[in-house]
């Protein structure tokens, strides 16, 4: 891959200080990583609106919804991990369940917190979020993205997941139509099988379906960057016409992206449903790229995958 | 539902706009029985709810409502209203009861309290019931979300004020713990976390389940300005005089404990965790009923 590397958490935070301009009732909250997640950068610029509440996750929630039924717009960013399970209470109680115009920031997410081992890789907070009543989850596929959605997130009237790689990876969408929250994007056409893919894997896939077209294998490539609410018209058509259903995602499978998929097209019958991801177990310590490819989630995998559905009966 | 005995219906409305504070103390003091009256009333007809901390806040959120908060009930979301927060919100069938009188909703709804496509949730929620600033239910939640809205009030350079009350339930958890400690690097003005300090939570006494005592000390170790005194939270006049108390504060945020009994007002209830959440029966019904209205009509004679 050859195209410039950003890290959306950078862009999270030169994002932030945009939106401010525009958006007077921009705050932001951080629970003392906002070094890490970037939102030092806001807190810089705009220190009066700018909240670090320490190592506190649930109070840091729970402020940011009292602000947001007073006129705010409140982000609030910490890890992935710990927004999704040590205010999994806040989120669920008080931000879900009022539907308050919150975003959730969900920093060094997936793998990306790769050294730091299993206690900060943010592997499941799809699943929580997703079940989460009123909570729009959006995984965007590049710095790009990021930024398209931090703005379209803060124009909702409800909450917003919103997951943020703490890595540079391609940038993928700098000439393209923007993100559309709720909508998929179409990367590719192809008859065979579809893949369907959220978040960094975005690039992985991009390549394996190059390489599958070389090798005779048309792949229909859906970027499907909202996990909630789904896009199920566009899932649907393309279902309907492959048959074959690949998703792909840095998250377990129990729960996230390929769950969302066999959820919405379950009920139709009409296409056989795989899933790359993270198979029920905890990550570990080591290098970003190397984890994730030993964890199954690489190029490689999402090609030889496709090529093993294509060789099974599409038939019982 | 049975009349509140002999009581005398007093105008709900002109007592929020009374000036005599004497007077004022004396009628919102009856209401905040009458309300009991009518809370036991809807719990013992629904068969489900919780009495003990609905009756230890019932002085508490008369006081506040007819008398503290600056509030529009006929434009609850005026954006510059006070807001309060029932942190305790299992306390909902006396909040309601004091929305209702308040004028933000029919008194007769009260009736439809815990029952299929009722507006009126087991704990409060702010998407149904009109006046209701926040759902409230699991524990621990308050301090914080009146801690943000105190700090949006800031940042949008509104006046209107914050108030919070909290059991000794919520003090167990760690988060209002967390949000006592924010609340002091962060200092909002006109931010009021009340203490409806009953001693008694859901499977017994606070001293037995988790010890909180000595809170006022703990407070101002955590650098809340602390109300000098415990405030006796059935006493109105009490309540009103720690009122102005608050009003003359110029160092925040600010903490007021009470001293309250829970299921105050029935004898065989006060102070007994049983009465937390059982359903009142008809036998228990009757005794406790009497009790209230002794007590309506000794306080009717000093209107």
């Amino acid at each position: 891959m050859t195209a410039a590397q950003v890290a959306m958490r950078d862009a999270f935070g030169a994002a932030l200080v945009e939106l401010a301009e525009t958006h007077p009732d921009l705050v932001v909250l951080d629970a003392d990583v906002a070094t890490s997640t970037r939102s030092a950068a806001f807190g810089k610029a705009h220190p009066d609106r700018f909240f670090n509440v320490g190592v506190a996750e649930a109070n840091m929630a729970d402020i940011a919804a009292g602000m947001s039924t007073c006129g705010l717009r409140p982000v609030v960013s910490t890890f992935g991990v710990f927004i999704s399970l040590k205010c999994a209470d806040q989120v669920r109680n008080i931000i879900a369940y009022n539907n308050l115009p919150v975003v959730l920031a969900g920093g060094y997410a997936g793998f990306s917190d790769s050294y730091d081992g299993a206690s900060h890789q943010a592997i499941l907070d799809i699943a929580i979020m997703r079940a989460m009543p009123n909570m729009a989850v959006v995984v965007p596929g590049d710095a790009i993205e990021l930024k398209q959605a931090l703005a379209q997130a803060l124009a909702r009237n409800g909450p917003t997941y919103i997951r943020i790689c703490r890595h540079p990876t391609p940038v993928l969408f700098e000439n393209a139509p923007p993100l559309e929250i709720g909508k998929i994007r179409k990367l590719r056409d192809g008859g065979d099988l579809t893949i369907a893919v959220c978040g960094v894997p975005t690039y992985m896939a991009i390549e394996a379906a190059s390489r599958l077209a070389a090798s005779g294998i048309g792949a229909d490539l859906l970027e499907v960057s909202t996990i909630k609410p789904i896009d199920a018209d566009a899932l649907v058509a393309s279902a309907r016409k492959t048959r074959r259903v690949l998703t792909v995602e840095e998250h377990t499978i129990c729960g996230g992206l390929g769950s969302a998929v066999a959820e919405t097209l379950g009920p139709s019958g009409v296409a056989r449903i795989e899933m790359v991801g993270i198979h029920d177990r905890f990550g570990e310590s080591g290098e970003y790229m190397a984890l994730l490819d030993k964890y199954g989630i690489s190029a490689k995998s999402i090609e030889e995958r496709s090529h093993a559905m294509i060789q099974a009966a599409v038939e019982p | 539902m049975p009349e509140p005995g002999t009581a005398r219906a007093l105008d709900a409305a002109s007592i929020a706009r009374l000036t005599d504070r004497a007077k004022k103390a004396a009628q919102m003091q009856y209401l905040a029985q009458q309300f009991r009256v009518t809370v036991l009333d809807i719990l013992h007809e629904k068969g489900t709810g919780h009495w003990g901390g609905a009756a230890s806040a019932a002085e508490l959120l008369t006081a506040l409502y007819f008398d503290a908060l600056n509030v529009r009930p006929d434009e609850p979301s005026w954006c510059d209203r006070d807001r309060f927060v029932l942190s305790k919100g299992h306390a909902s069938c006396m909040l309601y009861t004091v929305l209702a009188h308040r004028g933000y909703f029919p008194v007769d709804e009260l009736k439809t309290f815990r029952q299929l496509n009722s507006r009126l949730q087991g704990h409060p929620c702010m998407h149904t019931t009109p006046g209701v600033e926040m759902s409230t239910g699991s524990l621990g939640h308050g301090v914080s979300v009146a801690l943000g809205m105190a700090l949006a009030a800031r940042v949008t350079k509104k006046q209107y004020w914050s108030w919070v009350l909290i059991g000794d339930g919520d003090l167990n958890e760690g988060q209002t713990w967390e949000a006592i400690m924010a609340g002091a690097k962060f200092r909002p003005e006109k931010l009021v976390l009340l203490i409806d300090y009953n001693k008694v939570q859901l499977d017994g006494p606070s001293s037995e389940i988790m010890p909180l005592d000595p809170l006022a000390e703990k407070f101002r170790a955590f650098g809340w300005n602390v109300a000098p005194q415990a405030y006796d939270g059935h006493n109105v006049l009490e309540i009103l005089r720690s009122s102005d108390w608050v009003s003359t504060q110029t160092d925040w945020p600010v903490a007021v404990i009470y001293s309250t009994h829970k299921g105050r007002g029935v004898s065989f209830m006060e102070d007994n965790a049983y009465w937390h959440g059982s359903p009142v029966d008809d036998a228990t019904y009757v005794k406790a009923r009497a009790e209230l209205l002794a007590t309506l009509t000794r306080l009717e004679a000093s209107l």
